[in-house]
């Protein structure tokens, strides 16, 4: 990856990437704020979720419905989404109708209205969507394996927010952490596609430059202290399936050792993607897979790194075998651990894993929706520079580099264990039908 | 304003079409279209067989995708170890799945291991050998899917609604069967399957990427130019479906849950009926114009009552599903039911507004180059093309296609199939 991409930084902090692509008649913008769950005190879980909806329902020049319509018309997509250490806004439209959505970022970064009325309308619609998330056993599971993980950190919890902050946070609350958080010194503009640099650069400069600069936005700095032993959590609920999770920390993204942390991921459990929309292959070939899936302890496996920029979890999520249990997949991930930490993988291993890499990120280039979204994502997480090397520095990992990221991290007692019992029983029942 | 680059003009030209699009048939049947693009090195390929779940008996429904996700177990040349080595070394997919009508599959990867994929892809359809230790193990994932199938709340709204609206007719049946009839299918019923049914008659493939175009045909005409399987059967044909007779309402009790999920409505049309695009534009009006058309107005913005609500239009070969979707909190449940059945009443006694119509009409139009933005996209929509025989130049004229459409035809078209008195309301989750 060689693309030169225009890197400014406006008086007031606002950084903006430009990649100017021709390959379809297609603009992409992502506004990122550096402000996610990580930044949520106790009692205000949730609140840069909520925002985020919040950024919907319009400001007094682009009032919710007007700006709904004007973008769905021109055929646009745009959505939001907000995570650990983030939340971002992003339209994808044709060409000539960029305009629309560059005045529209600019003027929701500090004019959000924040009617009461919609607050409150929002507030059930959040926590319709925690509800959702809570029918999902998976969701139950992870909530409480990254709660037992970060008993410091604010990474502890999910980024939906807990019920009951989401029941008592006031309006108030939301348009102060808005004002806070949302300002030019503390995002990124990321814009890729069918465009002139020079003319694009200098629209964007007109509408942001009178936007002043916040004081700078506060961090809870609350370092995740190192585990002292294995922690393990049991969840209990619906369903005739058992699942477990296995997580153990890692370090944040720009630490030397996350690069060989990827190639283990890719042995053990199959390469990640990154890139939320980029999408995966299988991983049949893969270490736990063989280990687990073909001794027919598991009939899945899957694993993932998270791209963060604190100090995270690589976990590995396991359906269990319904002749089995979660502990005996439990001792075999431990066993396949164990011949990683005692032998080094072979080069061709190493070599297999790094052109998976290259061949994701090849599929991520694919679309310009996914260039605007990488130059965005990897500033917030590492830097861009970090996009651009990855797959040399990839290239240059050692098997012996791999072996000691397993001796090092994948610890018994850098573990956090989940496992999520099947509280079975005939749940299931169809009324009949009835013509009422 | 920002005035687009000029390179603009030339991508108009780039819409798929008869210029840029090439489409063939090999003497055996086999169906080709190829659309170059070398901005990127890799190349996705789709398309389907002409198989599907119509063909399973009742006791071995599932039977059609069980052997389609069972293609990549083992093939004459390549043994399940040596298919998945060649696969992920080169990072590349290749997947096979069983629809009703047809069995799809699809693929990508680096430009650089195309001829890999279709070395892989020709053997697996041509000669899979279902090794009985890997299909045992195929069919406990099957069935712990559907085991997982039973506890999730949208998908048994959605069995239930199937049966309801689609009573009587294959289209009531799950293509992944029931976790009986899993069990009833036997490794000799997968290889007949396979053989009686797999053939290069109706087959389509659909390639877009770095590739020339006669590459790829030599590339596929070496692979499969002289696949024949003279006992292929013709597509089999679909009876009729009667429209419901009256409101149907059913509740699903599921355990433990927090969230109900709610379907509300009918038959549609079929893909290539005269009065589906009336109908698409009518159900982007209802339910997914903006953030989700009239339903998401009612349920979620003015009412807060639900994260997700809103209508789709799903059209196949035969008859469609016509329904409004969400996902509400069970003490919400009946006032959004009454919510929505009051907005499909207004849908179809009242026009809707030129403006609504305008609207919806531009966003079909203007989102047409962003869904066609990657090659996978692309591939998507050529296969359409074919599928439902709309012509090699449909998206050049498409915008007049869409801005033919009245208002009056989307009343029309709504009262059709959409009768409040006739439909099917199903909630699944647990229940007050």
């Amino acid at each position: 990856m060689t693309e030169k991409i225009t890197n400014i930084t406006l008086p007031n902090g606002l950084m903006i990437l430009l990649n100017e692509i021709h390959t379809a008649p297609i603009i992409s913008q992502w506004i990122w704020y550096r402000v996610g769950s990580r930044d949520e005190p106790t009692g205000k879980t949730g609140i840069a979720h909520w925002i985020e909806h919040l950024l919907f329902k319009g400001t007094k020049r682009y009032p919710a419905a007007m700006l709904d319509k004007a973008i769905s018309r021109e055929g646009g997509s745009w959505n939001a989404m907000t995570y650990l250490d983030w939340t971002t806004c992003f339209e994808t439209m044709p060409a000539d109708k960029i305009a629309l959505v560059l005045e529209l970022e600019a003027d929701r970064m500090v004019n959000c209205l924040f009617d009461p009325a919609e607050v409150e309308s929002e507030r059930t619609v959040v926590i319709s969507e925690r509800q959702g998330n809570e029918n999902e056993p998976l969701f139950r599971l992870n909530e409480e394996v990254q709660a037992l993980a970060f008993r410091v950190h604010p990474y502890h919890h999910e980024v939906i927010g807990d019920l009951p902050d989401l029941q008592a946070m006031q309006r108030d609350d939301l348009f102060q952490h808005y004002h806070t958080y949302y300002t030019p010194n503390n995002a990124i503009l990321s814009i890729a596609g069918d465009f002139e640099t020079d003319t694009i650069f200098h629209q964007i400069e007109h509408l942001y430059r009178d936007i002043p600069a916040g004081p700078p936005p506060p961090r809870l700095q609350r370092p995740e202290p190192q585990q002292q032993g294995e922690r393990r959590v049991i969840v209990e609920g619906p369903d005739d399936t058992a699942f477990l999770m296995v997580a153990y920390h890692t370090p944040k993204t720009t630490h030397p050792d996350f690069i060989p942390l990827m190639i283990l991921d890719s042995l053990l459990t199959g390469p990640s993607n990154l890139n939320i929309f980029g999408g995966g292959i299988s991983n049949k070939t893969s270490r736990l897979y063989r280990a687990l899936v073909e001794n027919d302890l598991t009939v899945s496996v899957h694993g993932g790194i998270g791209a963060t920029i604190d100090p995270y979890l690589y976990s590995i999520t396991c359906i269990v075998h319904p002749d089995k249990t979660p502990q005996q997949a439990l001792e075999q991930i431990e066993s396949e651990i164990k011949r990683i930490q005692d032998n080094p993988p072979t080069v061709d291993e190493i070599q297999r894993a790094s052109k998976q890499s290259r061949a994701l990120f090849t599929y991520g280039t694919e679309s310009i929706t996914n260039q605007a979204f990488w130059m965005g994502f990897s500033t917030i997480i590492a830097s861009y520079d970090w996009y651009l090397s990855v797959l040399d520095r990839l290239s240059q990992i050692t098997p012996e580099d791999v072996q000691r990221v397993a001796q090092e991290y994948l610890l018994p007692q850098n573990r956090i264990t989940g496992i999520y019992i099947p509280q079975s029983a005939k749940q299931i029942q169809s009324q009949p039908e009835s013509d009422n | 304003m920002i005035t687009p680059s000029n390179h603009l003009s030339s991508h108009r030209d780039s819409l798929p079409s008869s210029t840029n699009i090439n489409r063939l048939e090999l003497p055996n049947g086999i169906v080709m279209l190829i659309k170059s693009n070398f901005n990127n090195p890799s190349i996705v390929f789709n398309g389907y067989l002409q198989v599907g779940s119509l063909a399973d008996k009742d006791d071995k429904l599932g039977l059609a995708n069980f052997t389609a996700s069972s293609l990549l177990l083992g093939s004459k040349d390549f043994d399940y170890q040596t298919i998945y080595e060649k696969l992920e070394s080169a990072a590349a997919n290749l997947s096979f799945e069983g629809g009703t009508h047809v069995t799809s599959f699809g693929g990508r990867c680096l430009a650089e291991d195309f001829e890999m994929l279709i070395s892989l892809f020709s053997n697996a359809i041509r000669y899979p050998q279902f090794p009985s230790e890997h299909v045992e193990r195929k069919r406990a994932q099957l069935l712990t899917n559907l085991i997982l199938r039973s506890q999730d709340t949208a998908e048994m709204a959605t069995l239930n609604f199937d049966q309801i609206v689609f009573a009587n007719h294959p289209y009531s049946r799950p293509e992944e069967g029931y976790i009986e009839t899993i069990q009833n299918i036997s490794v000799t019923d997968l290889v007949q399957f396979q053989q009686k049914y797999y053939g290069p008659k109706g087959m389509v493939i659909v390639i877009v990427g770095a590739i020339d175009p006669q590459m790829a045909v030599d590339l596929i005409t070496r692979y499969l130019g002289n696949w024949e399987n003279p006992q292929q059967p013709a597509p089999i044909c679909l009876p009729t479906l009667s429209p419901l007779k009256k409101k149907i309402q059913k509740k699903v009790f599921i355990a433990g849950k927090s969230q109900v999920d709610l379907l509300i409505g009918t038959i549609g049309p079929a893909r290539k009926s005269p009065d589906y695009l009336a109908a698409a534009l009518g159900n982007s009006i209802l339910g997914q114009f903006g953030m989700m058309g009239r339903i998401g107005e009612v349920v979620r913005e003015k009412a807060g009552l639900a994260y997700y609500a809103y209508s789709s239009l799903s059209s196949g070969i035969g008859p469609g599903s016509w329904v409004v979707a969400a996902g509400v909190a069970p003490q919400n449940l009946k006032k959004t039911i009454n919510l929505i059945t009051r907005e499909i009443r207004r849908f179809v006694t009242e026009k809707v507004s030129q403006e609504e119509l305008s609207d919806s009409q531009a966003n079909f139009i203007g989102r047409l180059p962003i869904s066609l933005e990657s090659n996978l996209g692309v591939a998507y929509a050529i296969s359409n093309l074919e599928r439902y025989e709309l012509g090699l130049n449909y998206y050049t004229h498409y915008d007049e296609l869409i801005n033919s459409i009245t208002v009056d035809q989307v009343l029309e078209t709504a009262q059709r199939y959409l009768d409040p008195k006739r439909l099917a309301i199903v909630a699944a989750g647990s229940l007050e």
